[in-house]
């Protein structure tokens, strides 16, 4: 062979490696002056290249942190069901072998089945092996026993907000009803019962109600309308299919609250599924649940959203999961799904900004019936 | 009282499981029994639930031949055909507009129409006409108003068919009780099948049989439910007549109304 030739493959590794050890030795900040600066000797050399490995990202494209959730864990008492626990600790097992560790870890509410003690104890006890901090939220699952009375001994407030690294959070409660149990003589059981359903007409539809949204006209007057802002609510904040409560009531009154900050992105539960949305420039992405995934609703889905493939009843886990969201420099999302037994899927900002022209994830090979 | 209607008054309370109570389980089915022969010829009995043959030279418990059979089966149809004169009968089956085979998606009923008016007439273009003319395909309309009174129902009002109904719906509504209830069907674990499928959605009952790729074998929609019933709610299967799979079959079919019928669809 000829002395000083390489062959594509040895050039491709050396590449790699050199990249790999140079990411080792840079701070996050330093990372991203490196990626500008050679962005910039690239295209003075006229070297853009698709592949290889040069640091080609631009800064707005860069991730400042990310965090992990888990969701809709619908947990009963162990004794009951050991198919969601185990579930659960998968989740678990997933967010702990992340690598970095995310800043924090997000439980997306319906942490119990029922509400009762005994399901909350045992998700509480779970949540503790979960090494990064975690960020509650409630669900209807957890509420409706007591209404929320023993969730919020455990975990506090069903709103509050706090901020990381530039961006504001607010984790907003999404799944109030109007009374419709006084009227019924309806037991706390039964109602908890009730909401646990999806195809009922006999419940009201989520809201987030008054004394929310004023809470959460309050917390935002303080609040720059350019700092990036991520919304966790357990119900979406649109009306995707209302004889499910894909809903909230009220979206459109809290989409106003919303929107005249600059970047707004939304996580929430409940439906279990791959969900993309976007609605003005407020973007919405549904987190998967750990217990089973519901089918995409009839109708109403939002324009944007791909499909995740139909889930497998044969194995437990298919069409489950949990997943992660990288916080980009430019205050947007990029939602990463770590479908459990299949090939992860990432819908990127890129994607809902340019309303699915970029960066469009695989389409679904076997979609919903 | 005898020991046997004892035995059958025992069999007759409803089933009933924790507040559900199944109609399927209501009573006996009516039954055609015919009459003993006194030859001890074996008799064979009409679907009308009167007119009855002989079977010469065959003993009660033995078995016909093909040709016996058909012979008796003719002898049993002309019996009819003599003490109802006036009944039509149709010579030919007749082919209705919704069993038309696709002629190329949606340019297929406009094409089948071109033909009929250039006077080329298939038995698709005929039933076509009829469907927009008004009378049953391939038949000569009559004259406007008129019915024929049929015998399959008797005499039946508009308020019977609510009835039908109503009865129908009230089947339906079981299968939804034992559909949205883990203890109803059996399951240990506290997981409904509504839990996956709210409104018995992605249950597509229209797609079955199938041949149920991890089963390894044809399917049909009730082997998916004892399926689900073992594993996901971790219950016992049921029995292929149990009150509470035909109940979830009902309320599982009731849902998907409109669908076209793809058996074997993936």
């Amino acid at each position: 062979m000829t002395r000083g030739f390489k062959s594509i493959e040895t050039k491709h590794y050396e590449e790699r490696d050199a990249f790999f050890a140079g990411l080792a030795r840079v701070s996050r900040r330093s990372f991203l002056k490196l990626a500008g600066v050679s962005a910039g000797i690239a295209l003075g050399k006229g070297l853009v290249t698709p592949h290889g490995f040069q640091l080609v990202e631009m800064a707005d494209a860069a991730e400042r942190f990310t965090f992990a959730y888990i969701s809709d864990t619908h947990l009963y008492p162990r004794a009951l069901n050991d198919r969601f626990v185990r579930a659960i600790l998968k989740a678990v097992d997933d967010v702990n072998n992340l690598q970095p560790q995310p800043d924090f870890v997000l439980m997306g509410g319906d942490l119990a089945q029922l509400g009762r003690k005994a399901e909350l104890d045992l998700g509480r006890d779970i949540l503790k092996a979960v090494k990064a901090p975690i960020r509650m939220m409630v669900g209807e699952h957890d509420w409706f026993l007591d209404m929320g009375e023993y969730w919020k001994s455990l975990f506090g407030p069903e709103h509050y907000s706090f901020d990381h690294k530039g961006v504001h959070f607010v984790t907003i409660m999404s799944v109030q009803e109007k009374d419709f149990w006084t009227e019924r003589g309806l037991k706390p059981e039964e109602r908890m019962q009730i909401v646990a359903g999806l195809d009922n007409g006999i419940q009201s539809r989520f809201e987030v109600g008054e004394a929310g949204r004023e809470w959460l006209k309050n917390d935002l007057t303080k609040v720059d309308k350019k700092t990036p802002l991520v919304v966790f609510s357990h119900s979406p904040l649109y009306k995707y299919y209302r004889p499910w409560n894909f809903w909230t009531e009220d979206a459109d009154e809290v989409q106003a609250i919303l929107r005249p900050f600059e970047h707004v992105t939304v996580i929430h539960g409940h439906t279990h599924q791959l969900l993309t949305n976007r609605i003005d420039d407020i973007h919405f992405h549904g987190m998967l649940s750990t217990a089973w995934p519901w089918p995409y609703a009839p109708e109403g889905l939002p324009k944007i959203t791909i499909q995740q493939n139909r889930a497998d009843p044969f194995d437990q886990f298919d069409g489950c999961g949990d997943g992660s969201v990288d916080v980009m420099e430019s205050g947007l999302v990029d939602a990463l799904y770590n479908l459990w037994d299949r090939n992860p899927m990432t819908v990127r900002a890129s994607y809902v900004t340019s309303n699915g022209a970029q960066d469009t994830p695989p389409r679904t090979k076997l979609p919903s019936y | 009282m005898t020991p046997m209607t004892t035995r059958a008054l025992l069999a007759l309370p409803v089933l009933t499981l924790g507040g559900l109570v199944l109609a399927q389980s209501r009573g006996a089915l009516p039954r055609h029994d015919a009459p003993a022969s006194p030859s001890g010829n074996l008799t064979v009995a009409l679907c009308d639930g009167e007119t009855v043959a002989e079977v010469p030279g065959v003993k009660e418990g033995e078995t016909p031949t093909p040709a016996q059979a058909h012979a008796v089966a003719d002898r049993l149809m002309d019996e009819w055909r003599r003490k109802h004169p006036d009944v039509a009968w149709d010579g030919d089956p007749v082919r209705l507009a919704q069993a038309l085979p696709s002629e190329g998606g949606p340019q297929g009923a406009p094409a089948a129409a071109e033909r009929a008016k250039e006077g080329v007439t298939t038995p698709g273009a005929a039933a076509a006409r009829g469907a927009t003319a008004g009378g049953a395909g391939g038949l000569p309309s009559g004259p406007q108003g008129a019915v024929q009174e049929g015998h399959t129902y008797g005499a039946f009002a508009p308020r019977d068919e609510r009835i039908w109904q109503a009865e129908t719906e009230k089947f339906v509504k079981e299968g939804h009780d034992v559909f949205h209830d883990a203890k109803a069907f059996g399951g240990t674990i506290g997981v409904s099948c509504d839990m996956c499928h709210p409104d018995a959605a992605n249950t597509h009952p229209e797609t079955y049989p199938k041949f149920q790729v991890q089963l390894g074998r044809v399917a049909l929609l009730r082997d998916m439910i004892n399926w689900c019933i073992q594993n996901p709610t971790r219950g016992k299967p049921l029995a292929d007549d149990d009150p509470r799979l035909k109940a979830m079959e009902a309320y599982i079919l009731a849902q998907r109304k409109g669908a076209a019928l793809e058996f074997g669809k993936h």
